[in-house]
C-alpha cells in the first residue's frame, strides 16, 4: 500500500511538471498553430535564471525567502524570453509554419548550448528550503514534500488558466482563436496581442516547471528542458491539441504510467509504455483524449 | 454620389488559380448592392479579399481610405462588418459569448439585435454549435449588426435555410440596410429583388455587369446569360 501511495504521489508530481510545460505548448499550438520547439529552452532558461539569482541574492538570509525571490526572477526571465521569441522570431513568420518550426528548433538548440557554454553540462545544485527536502507520511509512505508543491502549483495553474478563459475578454479571444483565428480577426480583434499573451503564459508555466524540476531532481542541467519537452509533447498529443483539460488528464496518466511501469515492470519500461500509449491514442482517437482538433 | 467602397483591379490567386482577374466596382453609400454570379466565379473570394482574409493585389478603399494593405482587424475597426458564407460562429462558445466577443467599443446595440432575433436572447447560455442553421445565421448577422458599421459584407445569408427563415433573414437584411451600406452575395433572386438597389455581376473572375438591380432582374436574357437561371423566383 505504502509503495503504491509513494508511486502515485510521485507520478502525480511528475505529471504536474509535464502539465505545466504542456499547458503552454497546447495553448500556443491551439491558438497559433505553432509547434514551439523552443519551449524546452524556456524551461532551462527559467531554471538557470532562478539558480543564478539564488547565488546573487545571498543577502537574503532566509533560505525560503531567497528561494521564492529567485523563483520570481526565473519566472520573469522565462516570461521575457517567451515574449521576445514571439515578437522577434514568430511574429515575422505568421502563416509560415515550416519556418516557424525551424526557427524554434534553432532557438531551442542555441539557448541550450549557450547555457551549457556558460555553466557547463554539469548539474548545478539547487538551493532548496529544508521543508521541501523533508518527507511527510501518507498512509505509511514517506512522500517528499516537494511533490505536494508540484501538484499544488499545477492545480493552481490549471484553475488559473480555466478562470482566465472563463472570466476575461482575452480568455474569450483565445478560446475563439483556437476555434477560428481568421474569424476572430474578422470581428476587429488584433489577435496578435493574444498570441503574445499566450506565449507569455506558456513561458511563465515552463519557467515554473524548470524551477520545480530543480527541486524534484535536486539540481538543474542544460538538457533538462529538452528532456521534459519530449514528454510534454506526448502529453499534448494524447490530451488533444489545444485542450488544457485534456493536457491535464494526459499529464496525470503519463506521469502515473511512467512511475508504475518503472517500478512494477522494470526500470526504463515507463518510457516505452508512454510511447506505446501515444501510438494507441493516435490510432484509436487521433484527436486525443479531448477529441479536440485545433482549427489549423 | 461618392462611392463608399471602391475596388479597383483586384487580383487574387488561390492554390495556383487566378480567381479574381482585375475586379473593379464601386458601392455607393446607403442601400444594398448585390454581388451576383454563378457558383465559383469569385463572389466569396471578392468579399474575403476586401476583408483582407485572402492575399490580394489591387486597390480597395473605404470612403477614400486605402484598405488593401490593412490587416483584417483594422479594416473591421474602420467600420466594416462581415458575415461569412459558412457563418463561422464559434461553436464551443455560448451565444452570449459570441456576441460579447464581437463588441468593439462599449456601445454594442443589443436592443437592435434582440429586437430582430428575440430567440438569441432566450438562448444566450446555449452553445452556439448546438443552434439550428437558421439560428446560427441569426447569430452571424447579429455579430455584424452589434457595432456601428458603415459597410456590411454579407455572404449568402439565406443559403440552406427553410423558406420561413429566408423571410426572417430578409427582414433582418432590410433592417441592416437602414443602418449601413450592404454588399450582399446572394443566390436567392427573390431576396435580391426585394432588397437590392444595385447589382454587380461576376463571371469567371471578372465584372461583367453593374447597374440598377431592377434593370438586371427585369431582363431574363441577362439573368440567363450570367446566372444560368430563368429569372423566375
Amino acid at each position: 500500500m505504502s509503495t503504491w501511495v509513494l508511486l502515485t504521489i510521485t507520478g502525480l508530481g511528475l505529471g504536474a511538471m509535464y502539465f505545466l510545460i504542456a499547458s503552454g505548448l497546447s495553448l500556443i499550438y491551439g491558438l497559433m498553430g505553432v509547434l514551439n520547439f523552443a519551449h524546452g529552452a524556456f524551461i532551462t532558461v527559467g531554471a538557470y535564471a532562478s539558480w543564478y539569482a539564488q547565488g546573487k541574492l545571498d543577502g537574503i538570509g532566509s533560505i525560503p525567502l531567497r528561494f521564492l525571490a529567485a523563483a520570481l526572477v526565473g519566472l520573469a526571465v522565462g516570461g521575457a524570453i517567451a515574449i521576445l521569441t514571439e515578437l522577434v522570431l514568430i511574429r515575422p513568420l505568421y502563416q509560415r509554419h515550416i519556418e516557424q518550426v525551424l526557427v524554434t528548433v534553432g532557438l531551442g538548440l542555441a539557448l541550450t548550448a549557450l547555457v551549457a557554454g556558460i555553466w557547463t553540462q554539469t548539474q548545478q545544485v539547487y538551493l532548496t528550503p529544508m521543508w521541501l527536502t523533508e518527507t511527510t507520511s501518507v498512509f505509511g509512505a514517506s512522500i517528499p514534500n516537494d511533490r505536494f508543491v508540484e501538484i499544488g502549483a499545477a492545480v493552481v495553474v490549471l484553475v488559473g488558466i480555466l478562470a482566465f478563459f472563463r472570466f476575461t475578454r482575452y480568455g474569450l479571444i483565445v478560446r475563439a482563436g483556437v476555434e477560428n483565428r481568421a474569424m476572430v480577426m474578422a470581428l476587429g480583434i488584433d489577435v496578435r496581442k493574444a498570441f503574445t499573451l499566450v506565449f507569455l503564459l506558456g513561458g511563465l508555466a515552463a519557467a515554473l516547471a524548470g524551477i520545480l524540476s530543480g527541486v524534484y531532481y535536486g539540481g538543474i542541467d542544460p538538457a533538462r528542458g529538452t528532456h521534459l519537452l519530449i514528454y510534454a509533447f506526448i502529453v499534448v498529443v494524447i490530451g488533444g491539441l489545444g485542450s488544457i483539460v485534456g493536457s491535464a488528464a494526459a499529464a496525470v496518466i503519463v506521469g502515473l504510467m511512467q512511475q508504475y511501469a518503472n517500478y512494477y515492470a522494470s526500470s526504463g519500461v515507463g518510457d516505452i509504455a508512454v510511447v506505446l500509449l501515444l501510438a494507441a491514442v493516435l490510432l484509436v482517437r487521433p484527436g486525443g483524449l479531448s477529441g479536440a482538433v485545433a482549427a489549423h | 454620389m461618392k462611392p463608399l467602397l471602391e475596388v479597383e483591379g483586384l487580383d487574387v490567386f488561390l492554390g495556383g488559380s487566378h480567381v479574381l482577374k482585375g475586379v473593379s466596382f464601386a458601392v455607393a453609400e446607403g442601400g444594398v448592392t448585390a454581388l451576383l454570379g454563378r457558383n465559383g466565379v469569385g463572389k466569396t473570394t471578392t468579399l474575403r479579399a476586401i476583408m483582407g482574409l485572402s492575399e490580394r493585389r489591387g486597390r480597395v478603399s473605404l470612403d477614400g481610405a486605402e484598405l488593401a494593405r490593412e490587416r483584417t482587424d483594422r479594416i473591421v475597426r474602420r467600420g466594416v462588418g462581415y458575415v461569412p458564407e459558412d457563418r463561422d460562429i464559434f461553436a464551443t462558445l455560448t451565444v452570449e459569448e459570441n456576441l460579447r466577443l464581437a463588441e468593439r467599443n462599449g456601445s454594442a446595440r443589443y436592443d437592435l439585435v434582440y429586437d430582430l432575433f428575440p430567440e438569441l436572447r432566450e438562448r444566450g447560455g446555449q452553445r452556439a454549435g448546438t443552434l439550428s442553421g437558421g439560428q446560427q445565421q441569426m447569430l452571424a448577422i447579429s455579430r455584424a449588426l452589434l457595432n456601428e458599421n458603415r459597410l456590411l459584407l454579407i455572404d449568402e445569408p439565406t443559403k440552406g435555410l427553410a423558406p420561413l427563415l429566408v423571410t426572417e433573414v430578409a427582414k433582418a437584411l432590410e433592417k441592416a440596410a437602414e443602418i449601413a451600406t450592404v454588399l450582399l452575395v446572394e443566390q436567392n433572386l427573390g431576396v435580391v429583388r426585394r432588397i437590392a438597389d444595385q447589382v454587380v455581376v461576376l463571371d469567371v473572375g471578372r465584372v461583367v455587369h453593374a447597374g440598377p438591380a431592377k434593370t438586371f432582374l427585369d431582363d431574363p436574357q441577362l439573368i440567363h446569360r450570367y446566372l444560368g437561371v430563368s429569372g423566375a423566383e
